[in-house]
């Protein structure tokens, strides 16, 4: 029988079960699986018959033991902000970018950046660090540096070529993000910043589950105007509200584009219900700015420059000053500080 | 297996999010249906489903026959006009409301795709699309896995893989095309999407994503380019509204006049109604450019059927 969504989905149940060190199975997970780290592993009615049954009843359960281990490490970090749009495409790593960038603007800060998009890490070309490779001490794997002060942290660092696909399932996704977080030495840190992949799935679910305990400042959502990204940044908001992840509000990309030659502006995304304004409205979220479509934003990014430097007279740039001192303001800090003139 | 009935099956894969997968499958499925042949779409982006806001069919729900799903109807075959029927299935349909967050891990994601792909009734059926979410992971691996095993041979013709012309959207893009190496999926060709604006006051083009990275990607993996997509905010308005496109007197696509005569103001059509999208979408100034790309994208997949 075809199964049905109808029923309310049962979000709370992923969100509760902590992720854990998967049990070798014999065989796939069925469909209805509570999950092999579950809680439930073994015992669950779905699992009746199954040919893990034994396997996964036997597993350790209770609270994941790395998730002390990755608050230890990430003891230094003062705030972390996620970066999410439940829609692809709509600028998170741009944005992720341009962030940094902007909080390493004031050299007494030190900014990180862990990139957990595993099928398409666009952060280390936006930053120029494309060709780095990770180093591996006694004291744990060491971040790239993009600057002085800003560090970066992708799984690009560590293919063999440039263009190898990463065909991974959710769980070695997830056995990744781990180590990010755990074995990655950030050290001292002002700022860490995650840009994520679209969508609300394992990733997403990892992340939250593995830096609840040490806290989550909250997290940036990036839409572009038109419905259609709005649709699915209306999900992602719905998943941040049910997994307990402040919103610290709602950023417009790609809002207008003005012709270099006539200086007309169009909207060529348009915002027929109203763009990222009204739907901040309508969630009760804060909105912290529209940046337009500047042509030179992309090109920055292509060749891993800092777009704050290149274009410091640009109206995107005086935008997205603005975003960042609203962000500045809700996370409680004096945006002087953030990002001194 | 309810794919038994359908002649070809396109995937449209992208690395990179946001480039367009959508609004590509939604042209090329309007484009096979305008040049006669039926067409199904199905969209298996669970977690960010765009397909039936694309056809104007977001408040459809799926019927239940006995043993699998029925998939909604955007338009019936029209023979006397040249015009296919055209079939949505989205994981969008069996939501109880729009703005839910559909949270779920991998394996589940898998039973999904499984299930998308064995129990729905797509009936007889020239091409079926499969709208992709991007990246290279659990439904990617699921659909390959699937596809491979239960789809005869000379079914599965291949990828239409969709990118933007900017460096940072290819570099995800060239992940997908070993994606596709690794997996045996061949790739039908390479489309480049939001290659230029042209401004509406103006008419000066301004490449917005650069322009040509994809033609370039597209000749290191050795794979056909089948064209560039300007990006045309009259195509959004058109899927947004149901508003007919119109131009300013004198635009032109491949030196063929599309402007709107100025006698044709305010239609009567102006609604957003699915089974008319398939009538008005001729209007459009992309529409020329799909029917070459429809038209290479035919003739790939005649070759290796």
């Amino acid at each position: 029988m075809a199964p049905s969504l109808e029923a309310p989905e049962p979000v709370e149940d992923v969100l509760a079960n902590p992720l854990k060190q998967k049990p070798n199975l014999v065989a796939p997970e069925p469909e209805h699986c509570p999950g092999p780290e579950s809680e439930q592993a073994g015992t669950a009615d779905s699992c009746a018959g199954c040919p893990n049954q034994k396997i996964c009843a036997a597993a350790p359960k209770g609270p994941d033991p790395d998730i002390p281990l990755i608050t230890a490490r990430l003891a230094g970090v003062k705030h972390k902000i996620l970066v999410l749009s439940g829609k692809g495409g709509v600028g998170k790593s741009t944005f992720t970018c341009l962030l940094a960038h902007a909080f390493a603007t004031n050299p007494d800060s030190t900014v990180g950046v862990m990139d957990t998009d595993i099928c398409g890490p666009s952060i280390p070309k936006m930053l120029g660090v494309e060709s780095e490779t990770i180093h591996i001490s006694a004291a744990g794997w060491s971040p790239a540096w993009a600057m002085d002060n800003l560090a970066v942290m992708s799984i690009q660092f560590m293919l063999p070529n440039r263009d190898d696909a990463i065909i991974w399932r959710g769980p070695k996704k997830n056995g990744l993000i781990k180590q990010f977080l755990k074995d990655v030495e950030w050290g001292d840190l002002d700022f860490l910043l995650v840009d994520t992949p679209p969508g609300t799935s394992d990733e997403h679910l990892s992340v939250n589950t593995f830096l609840k305990e040490s806290g989550i400042d909250g997290a940036v959502m990036v839409t572009t105007p038109q419905e259609v990204s709005l649709l699915d940044v209306r999900k992602e908001i719905d998943f941040c509200r049910k997994a307990g992840i402040r919103v610290l509000g709602l950023v417009e990309n790609m809002s207008l584009f003005v012709c270099p030659k006539c200086t007309h502006a169009s909207e060529i995304f348009q915002a027929t219900t109203g763009g990222g304004r009204a739907l901040a409205q309508e969630m009760g979220i804060p909105f912290l700015g529209s940046v337009p479509l500047d042509p030179r934003i992309g090109m920055a990014c292509d060749y891993g420059e800092s777009f704050f430097d290149s274009f410091p007279d640009s109206p995107a740039c005086t935008a997205l000053k603005g975003v960042v001192r609203e962000l500045a303001g809700q996370i409680g800090l004096d945006a002087e500080d953030v990002m001194p003139e | 297996m309810s794919l038994s009935k359908v002649k070809h099956i396109v995937l449209v894969l992208s690395g990179k999010g946001g480039v367009g997968k959508s609004s590509v499958t939604t042209q090329l499925a309007l484009s096979l249906s305008l040049a006669g042949h039926s067409v199904g779409v199905l969209d298996v982006d669970l977690t960010g489903p765009s397909i039936p806001r694309m056809f104007a069919i977001e408040d459809a729900k799926v019927t239940q026959a006995p043993g699998g799903w029925l998939p909604i109807i955007v338009h019936e075959a029209d023979p006397s006009a040249g015009i296919g029927s055209l079939r949505v299935m989205s994981l969008g349909f069996l939501l109880p409301r729009r703005g839910d967050a559909v949270v779920w891990r991998g394996p589940k994601k898998t039973a999904m795709v499984r299930q998308f792909l064995s129990d729905v009734f797509w009936d007889e059926l020239d091409y079926l699309l499969i709208d992709t979410p991007p990246g290279t992971s659990d439904e990617h691996i699921s659909l390959a896995e699937t596809l491979l095993q239960k789809a005869r041979l000379d079914q599965l013709a291949g990828a239409v893989v969709v990118t933007t012309p900017q460096a940072v959207a290819t570099a995800d893009v060239r992940k997908e095309l070993n994606f596709c190496a690794k997996t045996g999926i061949r790739v039908l060709g390479v489309v480049e999407n939001m290659c230029g604006f042209v401004c509406p006051n103006c008419s000066e083009c301004t490449n917005i994503f650069m322009s040509g990275g994809g033609e370039v990607m597209a000749s290191d993996f050795g794979v056909r380019f089948l064209g560039r997509v300007p990006i045309d905010p009259q195509f959004l308005v058109l899927i947004e509204t149901g508003k007919r496109p119109r131009y300013p007197k004198g635009t032109a696509v491949n030196g063929q006049d599309i402007s709107t005569p100025s006698q044709e103001q305010n239609g009567v059509d102006e609604t957003k109604d699915a089974a008319l999208l398939v009538h008005k979408y001729p209007a459009c100034s992309l529409a020329p450019i799909f029917k070459t790309i429809t038209a290479d994208v035919i003739s790939a997949v005649q070759v290796i059927a």
